[in-house]
């Protein structure tokens, strides 16, 4: 099926997407070769001193990103692990399956800042919860005022928000899986543990990929749980480079810098997520 | 238990006054603390009497959603058509490369985009307003749009489309009196998502709007200031949350339906 109509269905969506976000990206690209900040707010043309700072002379930013993927790669990976091993929990004919269906999805249709405005309280270091019951014990973690604890804080808490979409992604994927293969395994007489290797598994590798990366995506923006929960801080130990590009551009108003960052940063992000996305496929196929 | 945790501490929480959060921490009502309903009632209240002021936002955050989700859903599942049936061919670009270039702006940071909106709406002036938002937010989930309804086409029978047109239907009569009827379950489901992303933005709601316009996310935070009134920040904290659960019911039961299985592949 061919014919001119085709245009009509495609262009209205194309077109209004493409013309809302051209101008950001020019705008941007410009930007980054400009000086703007709260002195000169005016887009004067200043080459590319710009990119010249950003790679020789600062290193808070590139920490920043490799916090960036550190969080986000062991979100993703603690996700996946727990989000495969609570769809294949329901995936069977347990009781009760449906209203754990629903439980397991719930917390990823609450705002994120909002849960993590609750978490905040529930982490409190003298009013929370967690230190009271931990308490008992006689330790009671610092964990939204150390370094090292609030990143783990951090990631407790995309866990918790983030882990249902990749259930629910896992599960689609589980629930649309073919019935012979694990009718053969079964004849066969393998034993559980081997029918998930040897069956499940494979199976389910093309989902997983997709699953992992359309998860990585979504937590290299990590961004709205970091801005309430710490700050950034203790310091600028939980400070991803979102954030980072957020306090140079509309707090600091170094909006020329910030758009360097910016650009560097999402070709930065389309490369490595390319990258990771052809490696992902190769290991897990092959396997 | 891990997943019900901070709803339960949220429920206990909005219940509290100053001196049950501020002495120790207490779990049960009436056991641990006398329950009361100050977090509750400052929701009610109007601003000028101390209250905080959570309708207005609630309706904001409403629209806003809405609003740019049936945009997106409308020209998101128009293009998914287009792409799921027809070629086209332009240079080197393919069908292919036209979908991946719609779902890769989800690959955007937010951050990428916040700066030049932020100049670029307050150079027209639309800066602080919903319509501003509203076209962002098309941005962000268009491409949820684009990539849940050409899955779903995909696996709508050509033929059924094919039989319209014999029938003498023009293109656009076989589209809407016969694909669109049958593809009802894809539309809730991608509804449904684009509604998840669209109501749990926070970042460009707190950049692009600051005082005449605020969605909840922002008005619930910003609560979150100064002194941090913990019961009333639980009470609209749970409150703004509420209405999505039942769109976790509605995404289960479609998932129990298998019509979210090939949304991956």
């Amino acid at each position: 099926m061919n014919f001119k109509h085709k245009f009509v269905f495609l262009f209205p969506g194309l077109f209004v997407l493409i013309g809302i976000l051209i101008f950001p990206i020019i705008f941007t690209i410009r930007l980054s070769f400009s000086g703007w900040n709260s002195y000169t707010p005016e887009m004067n043309f200043i080459g590319i001193t710009n990119y010249i700072r950003l790679f020789t002379d600062d290193p808070r930013f590139w920490e920043s990103f490799f916090r960036l993927s550190f969080l986000s790669v062991t979100t993703v990976i603690l996700q996946y692990i727990i989000g495969f091993s609570l769809a294949l929990m329901v995936w069977r004919d347990i009781k009760f399956k449906r209203f754990f269906r629903v439980m397991f999805l719930i917390p990823m249709m609450t705002t994120p800042v909002i849960m993590t405005v609750i978490w905040r309280t529930f982490f409190h270091e003298s009013l929370g919860p967690v230190n009271d019951l931990l308490g008992t014990f006689g330790i009671g973690p610092k964990w939204l005022s150390d370094p090292a604890t609030a990143k783990i804080t951090v990631i407790i808490v995309e866990v918790w928000q983030w882990t249902p979409f990749m259930f629910l992604l896992l599960l689609a994927g589980l629930l649309s899986l073919p019935k012979e293969p694990f009718l053969a395994a079964a004849i066969d007489g393998a034993s559980a543990f081997r029918k998930f290797v040897f069956v499940t598994f494979p199976l389910m590798a093309p989902i997983s990929i997709g699953a992992i990366i359309i998860r990585l995506i979504e937590a290299s923006k990590i961004m709205d749980t970091v801005f309430v929960l710490t700050s950034g801080g203790p310091g600028t130990a939980t400070e991803t480079s979102s954030f980072y590009i957020y306090i140079k551009g509309l707090r600091e108003f170094q909006m020329g810098y910030a758009a360097t960052l910016s650009f560097t940063y999402l070709v930065i992000m389309i490369i490595s997520l390319t990258i990771i996305a052809k490696v992902l496929t190769k290991l897990m196929i092959k396997e | 238990m891990f997943v019900v945790a901070p709803f339960l501490w949220a429920l206990s929480t909005s219940f509290k006054d100053f001196q049950s959060v501020n002495s120790k921490v207490t779990y049960i009502p009436w056991v641990d603390y006398e329950p009361s309903l100050e977090g509750w009632k400052v929701l009610i209240k109007s601003p000028a009497k101390g209250g905080v002021d959570i309708v207005e936002p609630y309706f904001n955050s409403i629209f806003v959603t809405c609003t740019a989700s049936v945009i997106s859903i409308v020209l998101g599942t128009l293009a998914a058509y287009a792409l799921s049936r027809f070629t086209f061919k332009a240079g080197f670009v393919r069908n292919n490369d036209i979908t991946f270039f719609f779902i890769s702006q989800r690959i955007m940071p937010p951050i990428v985009l916040s700066i030049p909106f932020f100049i670029f709406l307050s150079t027209i002036g639309l800066l602080d307003s919903l319509i501003g938002l509203v076209v962002v937010y098309i941005v962000l989930l268009m491409p949820i749009a684009v990539w849940i309804m050409v899955d779903f086409f995909n696996r709508v029978p050509k033929e059924l489309d094919e039989t319209a047109l014999i029938d003498g239907c023009n293109p656009y009569q076989a589209f809407y009196k016969v694909v669109l009827p049958n593809s009802i379950p894809g539309l809730i489901v991608a509804g449904m998502f684009c509604i998840i992303f669209g109501w749990i933005d926070f970042f460009f709601a707190f950049i692009l709007t600051f005082t005449e316009v605020q969605l909840l996310p922002v008005k619930v935070v910003a609560l979150n200031s100064s002194v941090t009134p913990w019961w009333s920040l639980s009470a609209s904290a749970l409150v703004s949350v509420a209405p999505l659960i039942i769109v976790a019911f509605i995404v289960e039961r479609y998932l129990s339906k298998g019509n979210l299985s090939g949304a991956l592949k």
